[in-house]
């Protein structure tokens, strides 16, 4: 039954996405267009571009992350469905991780996507390359997950978008910290189990808690 | 056995625990903050290395240190009112928040101060610095979180939820730091063992410290007054209040 429930609300949330194609390709443009913008402001020069590019392409996606967050849970409790969500059966958390999920597939995993052709933009190695695309999956996820708490803390705020990015930018500290240090000991041919098995603890911590923090925090915001 | 804990869930109570607690927490905290700072500033030898330039300490040290200390006072606040649904607790999140964010600033301008004699700069992104740098911004967002509720229960409750989101996060965001650069000197009063600072200068130091956390104290209970005066106007006993004194 609740099963029944989480795959009919990932479907609707799926078919929502997928029928504003345009909202759906904004965040990577926007991506896009950031990253196009470091080497216009600080100089083309290839080795600068390479040494700054891990962490270009992480507050990039950082920002584009948190673009498409404002939308996580503003239309159901726009329309009353949250409300409902609330009554029915089917526990808040497993709700709030749904979403969350909807959100990192719609608005994180295209920036995989085109993240090749932002390697050739600002000259990665195929080290480089790789331990990047590894830290965007174990560590994207988790701007979803925290990202889910700060939305739910927001969403029943008028004025939530920049009080949004205030409230989650310090805590996506830690995460970007350890994936550019994943990237750079790439870069030196070094090991970096280290930091991506970091990553992956802060990934399984944000599994287990946010989940419910979300729910507290929705059930705050609707009363 | 925790029945005695019970009364301060009312607002009555808890202005009037504060208003006679006040006077022992506020003569103390100015008794120590000057004996300590006057002896720490004018009379406590010099640094051999630093000169007199390390007198700043006496101020940066305690600072920096209850800056980390209040935050946890805030996210106990904020457990309580969330477990307990004690509103009270909710309101000195609201504000504690306020005291704290002073607080780190005060220990990042007075390193800052520091730093420029010492490091030959204002500020570097070491370990430290940043994560008190991010530290005040954890603070700013709480108080940012509750005042953009025109429900203030509403706005302490989150507020609550996100300082404890914050507490898991900031010893994260410490070590995160802390393994990817450091230049500031590693501490010398909070570790196990022997202190390494020497006698003379420890005094003071652990005098002005005292002094802080008075002031502390002292500070959140006369916020935690204007908030509970503020958010229960309609309440018969503080009209009272307010035509008894005016």
């Amino acid at each position: 039954m609740v099963m029944q429930q989480l795959s009919a609300i990932f479907k609707r949330d799926m078919l929502l996405a997928f029928r504003q194609r345009s909202e759906l390709l904004q965040p990577i443009l926007f991506f896009v267009l950031v990253i196009a913008l470091f080497p216009l402001g600080v100089g083309p020069g290839p080795e600068l571009l390479q040494k700054m590019g891990a962490g270009v392409i992480w507050i990039a996606t950082l920002l584009s992350a948190l673009l498409g967050l404002e939308r996580l849970f503003r239309d159901d409790f726009a329309d009353g469905s949250l409300e409902q969500q609330m009554l029915s059966d089917c526990p808040l958390s497993l709700y709030a991780l749904i979403k969350m999920f909807s959100h990192w597939l719609v608005s994180i995993v295209p920036v995989l996507v085109v993240s090749p052709l932002l390697a050739v933009f600002l000259n990665l190695t195929v080290d480089m390359y790789w331990a990047l695309v590894l830290t965007l999956l174990i560590g994207s996820p988790l701007l979803s997950l925290i990202g889910g708490i700060g939305v739910a803390l927001t969403v029943g705020l008028r004025k939530g978008g920049v009080l949004l990015s205030l409230l989650l930018l310090p805590l996506f500290v830690p995460l970007l910290i350890f994936a550019t240090a994943a990237v750079d000991a790439a870069a030196l041919q070094l090991p970096n189990t280290g930091q991506l098995a970091l990553l992956a603890a802060l990934l399984l911590l944000a599994l287990g808690l946010a989940p419910l923090a979300t729910a507290y925090a929705l059930k705050v915001s609707q009363s | 056995m925790w029945k005695w804990l019970h009364p301060y869930a009312k607002t009555e109570k808890v202005y009037g625990l504060c208003q006679t607690l006040l006077p022992w927490f506020a003569l103390p905290a100015l008794l120590c903050l000057t004996t300590g700072l006057i002896w720490g500033l004018a009379f406590a030898p010099a640094d051999y290395q630093q000169g007199d330039a390390a007198r700043i300490m006496y101020i940066h040290v305690p600072s920096a240190i209850l800056s980390m200390s209040t935050y946890a006072a805030m996210a106990i606040a904020a457990l309580v009112g969330m477990v307990w649904q004690i509103r009270t607790a909710d309101m000195a999140v609201a504000a504690i928040a306020p005291v704290g964010a002073i607080m780190t600033f005060i220990a990042l301008f007075t390193g800052a101060v520091w730093g420029k004699p010492m490091w030959g700069t204002w500020w570097v992104w070491d370990a430290r610095l940043t994560s008190e740098l991010i530290l005040l911004f954890m603070y700013l967002g709480v108080m940012a979180l509750y005042h953009a509720f025109d429900d203030k229960q509403q706005g302490a409750k989150a507020a609550g939820v996100l300082a404890l989101v914050g507490v898991i996060n900031l010893p994260i965001i410490h070590y995160s730091v802390e393994w990817w650069n450091t230049l500031h000197q590693g501490a010398s009063l909070m570790k196990l063992g022997k202190p390494s600072i020497e006698a003379d200068m420890l005094w003071p130091l652990l005098l002005s410290l005292l002094g802080f956390v008075l002031t502390i104290a002292t500070l959140v209970m006369l916020t935690l007054q204007n908030e509970i005066i503020r958010r229960e106007l309609h309440r018969p006993w503080v009209q009272k209040l307010a035509q008894g004194k005016s």
